[in-house]
C-alpha cells in the first residue's frame, strides 16, 4: 500500500546541464561523461577471453589429435601385440614394446614403495608433530625438492648415487636378500634398482604436499574427539586423522604415480638403458619415457616413428587416466579446492 | 541539483525467487528518502534495481519502470550509462586498493575516458571538500593508498568517488554499518549538507538514523513497500500495523 | 552431597607399555623420514656446490663448448638460448594463460567453465616428453628441422595450464565488492576486469608467472627433439638452439671428464636461478605483497 509523499514532489529538477557551481567556468555543457557507451568493446572483450579458454581445450584436442594421427601405422601393422611382445627391433622394422611397459611400471612401483611411508612420515611430523617454528621452513624445503630439475637429480644420480649402490648398497643387498633373486647379477650401480630410488626422492615432495593438504582439512574436532577418550598421539593421528584423509592421501600416492610414470630425464640417465625384461633389480631396463628421449631424434623410417609415437600415446594415456583417479579422490577430501599444478 | 525518483510496478527476481513485489514509489528531488524494513525484507534489493546493479547477480532481473527525471533506466541506455548518472556507496567501504587517494576520487572520471589534468585536479579538490575528507588528506592526496585510510575515511572516500563524477542522485545501502559512531555521525552531518544539491536514497536498519537524516521513509517487509510517508508521520503516527510493530522493535 | 567415600573407584590403569611405546617409535620413524628426505636434498645441493662452484668462470660464462677433448669453454650459447626459447614461450604462452584465467575467474562460473578448468588440469599431467612429441608433429615436421621456435611452443603448451590456473586463482581473490564498485560508477566489464580487478591482483598473478617459468625452464625432455640443442651462438628462431638443460644432459652423459666438470657448472646455474626465482616469489606472497588480495 504505497503512498504518494505528503507534498507532492518534485519530479524533475533542473535538467543536468551545465552545473556552474560545481565545474569550472569552462566546462562543456552536457553531462560530464558521455554517455555513450561502447557495447561492442564488452563483446568483443568476452570473445577475446573466451577464446583463450577455447584455446585450452584445443591443445588437448591437438595433442590426441597428432598422438593418434602418427601412431597410426604402426597400430595398422602390429595391433595390440605392440604392448605385448618385447623384441624392439629398429634394424628389421619390428617393435614390441613390452620391455618399456614392464620398466615403466617397475619402475613406477618401486619408487612407490619406497616414497609412501617417507612421503606421508613427514607430512605426519610438519602436520602433527613438529614445532611451529619449524613447520614452516621443513614445509619450504620439501617444497624445494620440487622445483629441482630432473636432468639435475640425474646428473646427481650418475656421479653420486650410483657409485653408493655400487660400492656399498648393493654388495649388502646381495649378501642379505640375495635369496629372494631381486638382488642378482653384477652391481653396475646403473639399473632399475637406482631408478627406483631416484624416481622416489622425486615423487615425495608431491605426495607429501598433497598429504599434508588433506590432513589439515581434516577438522580439529575430530583430532579432540579422538584425544578426549584418552588416546596417545600416534592413536590419535591414526583414528582421527589419517582415516578420515585417507581418501586424499590415496589420491596423493596416485598422483605421485602419474608424475613417476611421465618422469624422463632422471631415469633415462640411471636406467641402463637396455630393453630387457628380467627380475632382479640390479638389472638394466628401459622406460616408455626413456626411449622416446634416447631414440626418437635419430628414428629414421615411419614405422620406427610411429612405433616411437604409439609409445609416447599409452604414456599419454596411462598418465591421464592416473591423474583424474588421483585428482578426484583429493577433491573428495578438500571439496573444491582447485588440486594444485606440480612444483 | 538532484531529481526525482519514480518507481512503477517494479518486480525482482533472483533466479526464480522474488524479491520485490510490485514496488510503486516516487521519492522526492533534493530530499533524502531512507528505506527502512527486517532483514531480507528486499530494501537492498530495491536500491540496487535504480541504477540496475541487481543485474549483476548472476539469474538475477527486474522488470517495472524506474524515471529518473526524465530518464527512463530500463528502457532506452545501457546500464553501464546509467551507472554514471547515479553515484552508489556501499556497505562495506570499498576504495581500489592499489589506486591512492587522488586516483580514488578520480576513478570514475578517469575510467571513463575524461583526461583534462586541470579540471581533475578541480574536481577532486571539490568533492573531497563535498565528502568533508579534504582536510585531512589534502597532504597526501597521490602518495597514501586508498587502503591505508580507517574506516570512516574509506567511506568518505567512497562517497567523494561517488561524487567526483556529478551524479543527480546518490545511493547509499546502509553505509554506516560498518563504522564506528563518530564516523557514523560525520556522516550523518554530510547526508544533510549533500541534499542540497543530490536527491539522496538511504537504506538503513537503524531507524534513529532514519529521523535523523531523512524527510520521507519507506517501509518493506517481506518484498513489498508496506508504508511510505514523511518520516515523521512513519514514526510517530504510521498508518498500518505492520510498520508499528517494526518500528516498536516487535520483530526485526 | 553423596558421600565420596561411597563411590566407585575411578582411576583407570595406567596406558600399557605396548602402547606407549608404539607411540614413541612412530615419532622416530616420522623423525627419520623426515631426516631421509631431507639428505638427498642436503646432499644434492652440497653437490652441486661443490663440484661446480670451481667451474664457474668468466670464460665459462661467456665462451661456447670447445671441441671433444680439449679443456675449457663454456656454456655461453646454453645460457642464452634458454633465455630464448623462454622468450618465445611467453609470447604465446603468457597472454594465452591469462586470457584464459581471465575467462574462468569472470565468466567462467558454468558448465563450460568447468571443461575448461577440468581440461587445464589434464594438460598439466601430460607428461613433458609427450609434449615435446607433439611440437616436434606440429613444428618440426613441417618445417623439416629443429628449431627454437619448436621448443618455445612445447614449452609454451606446457606453460599454459599453470598460468591459467594461477591467474584465475589471483583473480577470485580479489573481493567482489572492489568490482562492484567500479560497476557502481559506470565502468563497463571489460574495463573493470582490466583496470580494476587485473590491476589489484597483479602481484599474484607475476607470481604465477615467475612460477610457471621456474617450472619450464629445467626442463629437458620436450627439448631433446625440439630445440635440440647447438655447439654455437644462435638467435634465430628457425635453427636448432641450445639450452642449459640439455646441455647439462648431454655433457653428463658423455664419457669426458672435462664435459662433466662443466656439468655440474651448468647445474648450479641452472638451480640458482630457479630456486632464486621460486624462493623471492615465496618471500614476496609470505610478506603479503600481494596488494588487495588482503
Amino acid at each position: 500500500m504505497a503512498n504518494q509523499a505528503w507534498g507532492a514532489p518534485r519530479l524533475s529538477g533542473p535538467q543536468p546541464v551545465a552545473k556552474p557551481e560545481l565545474v569550472a567556468a569552462d566546462a562543456q555543457s552536457g553531462p560530464l561523461i558521455r554517455t555513450g557507451h561502447n557495447r561492442f568493446a564488452d563483446s568483443f572483450f568476452y570473445i577475446l577471453v573466451l577464446a583463450c579458454g577455447i584455446c585450452v581445450l584445443a591443445l588437448v584436442a591437438i595433442i590426441v589429435y597428432e598422438l593418434t594421427s602418427k601412431s597410426a601405422p604402426t597400430w595398422h601393422a602390429f595391433g595390440w601385440k605392440f604392448f605385448f611382445q618385447s623384441d624392439w627391433d629398429p634394424v628389421n622394422d619390428h617393435y614390441g614394446a613390452l620391455p618399456f611397459v614392464y620398466g615403466t611400471i617397475v619402475s613406477s612401483v618401486l619408487s612407490l614403495l619406497i616414497a609412501v611411508p617417507l612421503a606421508i612420515g613427514v607430512a605426519v611430523f610438519i602436520t602433527e608433530m613438529s614445532p611451529p617454528w619449524l613447520r614452516g621452513p621443513l614445509a619450504f624445503t620439501t617444497e624445494l625438492l620440487a622445483a629441482i630439475p630432473s636432468v639435475i637429480y640425474g646428473l646427481w644420480a650418475i656421479f653420486v648415487l650410483v657409485p653408493l649402490l655400487r660400492l656399498y648398497v648393493q654388495p649388502w643387498l646381495a649378501r642379505y636378500f640375495g635369496w629372494t633373486g631381486l638382488f642378482e647379477g653384477p652391481p653396475f650401480g646403473i639399473g632399475m634398482l637406482a631408478a627406483g630410488i631416484i624416481l622416489a626422492i622425486m615423487v615425495v615432495p608431491i605426495i607429501s604436499a598433497i598429504t599434508r593438504e588433506v590432513m589439515t582439512a581434516v577438522p580439529q574436532q575430530q583430532r579432540e574427539a579422538v584425544l578426549a577418550l584418552g588416546a596417545t598421539r600416534w592413536e590419535m593421528i591414526r583414528t582421527g586423522v589419517l582415516r578420515n584423509a585417507r581418501a586424499g592421501i590415496m589420491g596423493g600416492v596416485i598422483l605421485g604415480l602419474g608424475r613417476a610414470l611421465g618422469e624422463t630425464m632422471a631415469v633415462t640417465m640411471v636406467i641402463g638403458n637396455r630393453p630387457e625384461i628380467a627380475k632382479s633389480l640390479f638389472a638394466p631396463g628401459y622406460t616408455m619415457a626413456s626411449v622416446l628421449a634416447n631414440e626418437f631424434s635419430e628414428a629414421s623410417g615411419d614405422l620406427y616413428l610411429s612405433a616411437l609415437v604409439e609409445v609416447g600415446l599409452a604414456l599419454f594415456l596411462v598418465t591421464i587416466i592416473v591423474n583424474i583417479i588421483a585428482q578426484f579422490l583429493v577433491w573428495t577430501v578438500t571439496r573444491g579446492t582447485p588440486a594444485r599444478g606440480h612444483a | 541539483m538532484g531529481v526525482g525518483i519514480q518507481v512503477e510496478k517494479l518486480n525482482a527476481w533472483f533466479g526464480k525467487t522474488q524479491a520485490l513485489r510490485d514496488i510503486n514509489i516516487t521519492m522526492a528531488a533534493n530530499h533524502c528518502t531512507a528505506v527502512i524494513g527486517p532483514s531480507g525484507c528486499g530494501k537492498s534489493t530495491f536500491v540496487r534495481c535504480i541504477n540496475r546493479m541487481h543485474e549483476t547477480i548472476p539469474e538475477a532481473h527486474a522488470s517495472g519502470r524506474v524515471r529518473i527525471g526524465e530518464l527512463d533506466v530500463y528502457n532506452g541506455t545501457s546500464a553501464t550509462s546509467i551507472r554514471r548518472r547515479i553515484g552508489m556507496v556501499f556497505q562495506k567501504p570499498n576504495p581500489f586498493p592499489t589506486m591512492s587517494i587522488y586516483d580514488n576520487v578520480a576513478a570514475g572520471l578517469k575510467l571513463n575516458g575524461f583526461r583534462d589534468r586541470k579540471q581533475l585536479d578541480e574536481i577532486v579538490e571539490r568533492s573531497l571538500k563535498l565528502s568533508a575528507l579534504w582536510e585531512e588528506v589534502k597532504d597526501t592526496l597521490k602518495k597514501k593508498s586508498g587502503a591505508s585510510l580507517s574506516g570512516g575515511q574509506q567511506q568518505r572516500l567512497c562517497i567523494a568517488r561517488a561524487l567526483a563524477v556529478q551524479p543527480e542522485v546518490l545511493l547509499m545501502d546502509e553505509p554506516c554499518s560498518a563504522l564506528d559512531p563518530i564516523s557514523t555521525g560525520k556522516i550523518e552531518e554530510l547526508i544533510f549538507q549533500l541534499k542540497e544539491r543530490f536527491t539522496i536514497v538511504i537504506v538503513t536498519h537503524n531507524m534513529q538514523q532514519a529521523s535523523r537524516v531523512a524527510e520521507f521513509t519507506g517501509f518493506f517487509l517481506l518484498g513489498e513497500l508496506i508504508e511510505f510517508d514523511k518520516t515523521e508521520k512513519i514514526f510517530t503516527t504510521p498508518s498500518d500495523k505492520r510498520t508499528e510493530d517494526y518500528i516498536t522493535g516487535r520483530f526485526g | 552431597m553423596p558421600d565420596s567415600a561411597a563411590l566407585p573407584s575411578t582411576t583407570l590403569p595406567p596406558i600399557s607399555l605396548v602402547r606407549r611405546a608404539t607411540d614413541s617409535l612412530v615419532t622416530a620413524a616420522a623423525v627419520g623420514a623426515v631426516i631421509l628426505v631431507l639428505a638427498p636434498l642436503g646432499a644434492i645441493f652440497g653437490y652441486l656446490v661443490y663440484k661446480g662452484i670451481g667451474s664457474i668462470n668468466l670464460a665459462f660464462l661467456t665462451q661456447t663448448p670447445k671441441p671433444v677433448g680439449e679443456i675449457g669453454g663454456g656454456m655461453a650459447n646454453a645460457i642464452a638460448g634458454t633465455g630464448l626459447i623462454l622468450l618465445i614461450a611467453s609470447v604465446a604462452g603468457v597472454p594465452i594463460g591469462i586470457g584464459a584465467g581471465i575467462y574462468l575467474a569472470e565468466y567462467g562460473q558454468n558448465r563450460f567453465g568447468d571443461l575448461v578448468r577440468f581440461t587445464a588440469d589434464v594438460l598439466n599431467g601430460v607428461p613433458s616428453i609427450v609434449i615435446g612429441i607433439v611440437a616436434y608433429a606440429i613444428v618440426v615436421l613441417t618445417q623439416k628441422h629443429f628449431s627454437a621456435l619448436a621448443g618455445g611452443v612445447a614449452l609454451a603448451i606446457m606453460m599454459i595450464p599453470t598460468i591459467t590456473r594461477a591467474t584465475e586463482e589471483m583473480l577470485l581473490l580479489v573481493p567482489h565488492i572492489v568490482r562492484e564498485a567500479a560497476y557502481g560508477l559506470g565502468v563497463s566489464k571489460w574495463r573493470t576486469t582490466l583496470s580494476i580487478t587485473l590491476r589489484t591482483a597483479t602481484s599474484g598473478v607475476i607470481t604465477g608467472i615467475m612460477l610457471a617459468f621456474a617450472r619450464v625452464a629445467g626442463e629437458t625432455a620436450p627439448l631433446l627433439f625440439t630445440a635440440f640443442g647447438n655447439q654455437f651462438w644462435n638467435w634465430k628462431l628457425n635453427q636448432p638452439t641450445a639450452a642449459l638443460s640439455l646441455q647439462i644432459f648431454s655433457y653428463a652423459i658423455s664419457p669426458f671428464d672435462e664435459w662433466h666438470r662443466q656439468a655440474w657448472a651448468g647445474a648450479l646455474i641452472l638451480i640458482v636461478l630457479i630456486v632464486g626465482a621460486v624462493s623471492a616469489v615465496r618471500l614476496a606472497a609470505s610478506r603479503g605483497t600481494l596488494k588487495g588480495a588482503n
